[in-house]
């Protein structure tokens, strides 16, 4: 009895008597569902467009974090200008990497690769993984950097709201994340379904030949894709480095935006940000007001079983294309 | 020329049906099971026993675990790691409880537990198909890796969160525990690895095992002949999770002999998965190239730059590992999707036609 009291009212009452506490603990999981949700939106990029299960997304946000701070370094090292010319110098150099990076993984991982199953090119982004790992920690070191977030002109420290008898305090950083991965959402959506590349897109990711047949390059389009998910990956990595420290450690998020992935649907990019509010949310609240029931630590579960409830009742996600299977 | 069936007759339906119908092969795997009994206890020195052999086969039992889940019956899973970890600690909470029974026994019982916990796991996998299957396993690595640490009954409320292998003995030797000899352990490690091989591809080859296969090329189409799917598949996942259980409690108790939850965090998922891969999905042989292959590499890798005779600096040399493995992984991926087993077969299929090229 006194542990369903637990369960079904003492959260719910501690809810009802600290409403500040509750704004503030939604607002977390609003913006750590935000920054999921930029993870996820590269895997769906990729996944729509050439029906790759990108594992590599998390170690892609590592680099080009890493990439940006080190050309940065760089670029002050040989005196150019000051922080913040370097840093957007930078920002420009790295997306180019991105491009490079893109390039190369069609040109000698997908290529080869055509018409395998999706499970071997899922491994194939596994090697990649690794060999970003390697090739990150060869070129820049292991140890953690700081994120050059005033030289990118990044907003700093908090705005303190007065509401419901407390206070509420929101930091300007996850204010800007948020509205950077709206502007990208809507940007991409937007790319998806006017533009003449985005048609191809689809047709690509609705039928490798047929799209073909019609004359459209699929080279083209899997280079156009994985660069758009290294442009996500860097605002990523941008945003997360300047929470906290660019590191090797950060793709472990990889990890976390997978339940966001399978709840939103492994296609639709609302359903990134819808999954991604959802998980977030679910995430902060259950550790909050129900963790101290468990012992704490329920974050690193919590995400997929909820996902998992999701998934019974619509198997293909919230907004993914229905599973549609013929004899 | 000696590798060639020809002349070799059928009599009986037993004779077409045996594991290894043709001689050479019946001799072939004789010269292996020798090697491994004998010559390799014999020549081996002790670290080489406790640091390549024992580790190939622990990694080759749990690549063959997931691979009847995987390969056999196509359902993708990402929790290996923490079924064998489930296997470990029941291994462990068994043997606290029961110390005067065989410790083999125990070890073979401790698989049950883990069955138990796949089959509640593969649950979701009527519904659920793919990669969303997948990632909903990874509920399953995350959700009993967080057990592992956040229950302390599970290692015995040890200050330290660590379970310790204590010292047990059969016929009067020690098999576990800091006093059993590497060469005790790594028999041991052989003779369960090569007893559930053997049970495994008789399983594959009679009806669970075509049920298996039926659902993994086709599941609709499975279920269209008569074939009931959620019993196929929540058996594959439990026996699936039986022989990870089993990797994972041989793996704590004869190799680490101690063991904390990070053993069995996601990275030894992946890395199963990677054995199954490489080595070939849906081949038990593969199983065990796969697991020859990915442990085998970063050892040789290792040792590589010394016998060019380059210094290079241990950190950086971790780097270029790195690097090499995944550019491998990538490389091998493209030269032959259907894994090292499949190299085997075209090579086998060579020897009998040669010196004719078809």
């Amino acid at each position: 009895m006194d542990l369903l009291y637990k369960i079904f009212l003492d959260p719910f009452v501690q809810m009802g008597t600290a409403p500040d506490l509750l704004v503030q603990t939604l607002w977390e999981g609003l913006v750590a569902g935000v920054l999921y949700a930029l993870i996820a939106l590269g895997y769906v990029l990729i996944y729509k467009a050439s029906g790759v299960f990108n594992f590599a997304q998390g170690i892609m946000v590592v680099f080009a974090a890493l990439t940006l701070v080190g050309v940065a370094a760089r670029l002050r090292q040989w005196g150019v200008g000051p922080g913040d010319v370097a840093a957007y110098g930078a920002l420009v150099l790295t997306a180019l990497v991105m491009l490079g990076l893109a390039w190369g993984v069609e040109r000698l991982m997908l290529r080869p690769l055509v018409n395998q199953p999706e499970i071997i090119l899922f491994m194939a982004t596994f090697g990649l993984t690794y060999f970003l790992i390697g090739f990150g920690e060869l070129l820049f070191g292991g140890e953690p950097k700081v994120m050059i977030a005033d030289d990118l002109h990044l907003p700093r420290g908090a705005l303190e709201f007065k509401m419901l008898g407390g206070f509420v305090s929101l930091q300007k950083i996850d204010v800007a994340a948020a509205v950077i991965a709206s502007i990208m959402v809507a940007a991409l959506a937007l790319f998806f379904q006017k533009t003449r590349i985005g048609r191809a897109l689809r047709a690509v990711a609705d039928s490798h030949k047929a799209a073909l047949s019609v004359g459209i390059s699929l080279e083209q389009i899997w280079v156009t894709v994985w660069f758009a998910a290294g442009i996500v990956a860097l605002a990523t990595g941008i945003m997360w480095g300047a929470r906290s420290d660019v590191s090797f450690a950060l793709q472990t998020l990889a990890l976390k935006a997978l339940p966001v992935l399978i709840l939103g649907g492994f296609t639709s990019i609302p359903g990134a940000i819808v999954g991604g509010v959802i998980i977030g949310v679910g995430e902060k609240l259950g550790e909050f007001y129900w963790g101290p029931l468990l012992g704490s630590g329920i974050e690193s579960w919590l995400a997929y079983v909820i996902a998992l409830v999701f998934l019974l009742f619509r198997p293909q996600g919230l907004f993914g294309e229905k599973i549609i299977e013929r004899i | 020329m000696l590798y060639r069936e020809a002349g070799q007759f059928k009599t009986t339906y037993g004779a077409d049906q045996s594991v290894f119908p043709i001689r050479q092969d019946r001799i072939g795997i004789a010269l292996i099971l020798f090697a491994a009994f004998v010559l390799v206890p014999l020549l081996a020195s002790s670290f080489a026993l406790s640091a390549v052999f024992i580790p190939v086969l622990v990694f080759a039992l749990a690549a063959i675990g997931l691979n009847l889940l995987t390969g056999y019956a196509g359902q993708v899973s990402l929790g290996t790691g923490a079924f064998m970890g489930v296997g470990a600690y029941t291994c462990y909470k068994l043997t606290t409880y029961f110390p005067q029974v065989n410790i083999i026994v125990l070890i073979l019982a401790s698989g049950l537990g883990s069955a138990a916990v796949g089959s509640v796991f593969g649950l979701p996998s009527l519904r659920i198909k793919g990669f969303y299957l997948a990632v909903a396993t990874l509920a399953a690595q995350f959700f009993l890796s967080w057990s592992f640490v956040r229950i302390p009954w599970l290692y015995n409320h040890n200050v330290s969160g660590a379970i310790e292998v204590p010292t047990r003995t059969m016929l009067g030797v020690a098999v576990t525990g800091p006093n059993a000899t590497p060469l005790t352990r790594y028999l041991v490690v052989l003779s369960i690895v090569t007893l559930m091989t053997w049970v495994a591809s008789n399983l594959l080859r009679g009806r669970i095992g075509r049920t298996w296969m039926a659902v993994r090329d086709m599941d609709i189409a499975a279920e269209l002949i008569g074939i009931r799917l959620y019993s196929a598949k929540l058996l594959a996942f439990a026996v699936s999770s039986f022989y990870c259980g089993v990797a994972g409690a041989i793996m704590v108790f004869l190799w680490f002999g101690a063991a904390e939850a990070d053993s069995f965090n996601i990275d030894q998922s992946f890395l199963i998965l990677f054995m199954v891969i490489v080595g070939g999905l849906g081949s038990l042989i593969g199983s065990f190239f796969g697991a020859i292959f990915i442990w085998g590499l970063p050892i040789v890798l290792r040792a590589a730059p010394e016998f060019f005779g380059l210094t290079i600096r241990a950190a950086t040399v971790e780097h270029l590992q790195f690097m090499i493995v995944g550019a491998l992984i990538i490389f091998f991926l493209i030269a032959e999707p259907a894994g090292l087993a499949r190299l085997w077969q075209i090579g086998k299929q060579k020897l009998r036609v040669w010196p004719f090229p078809y």
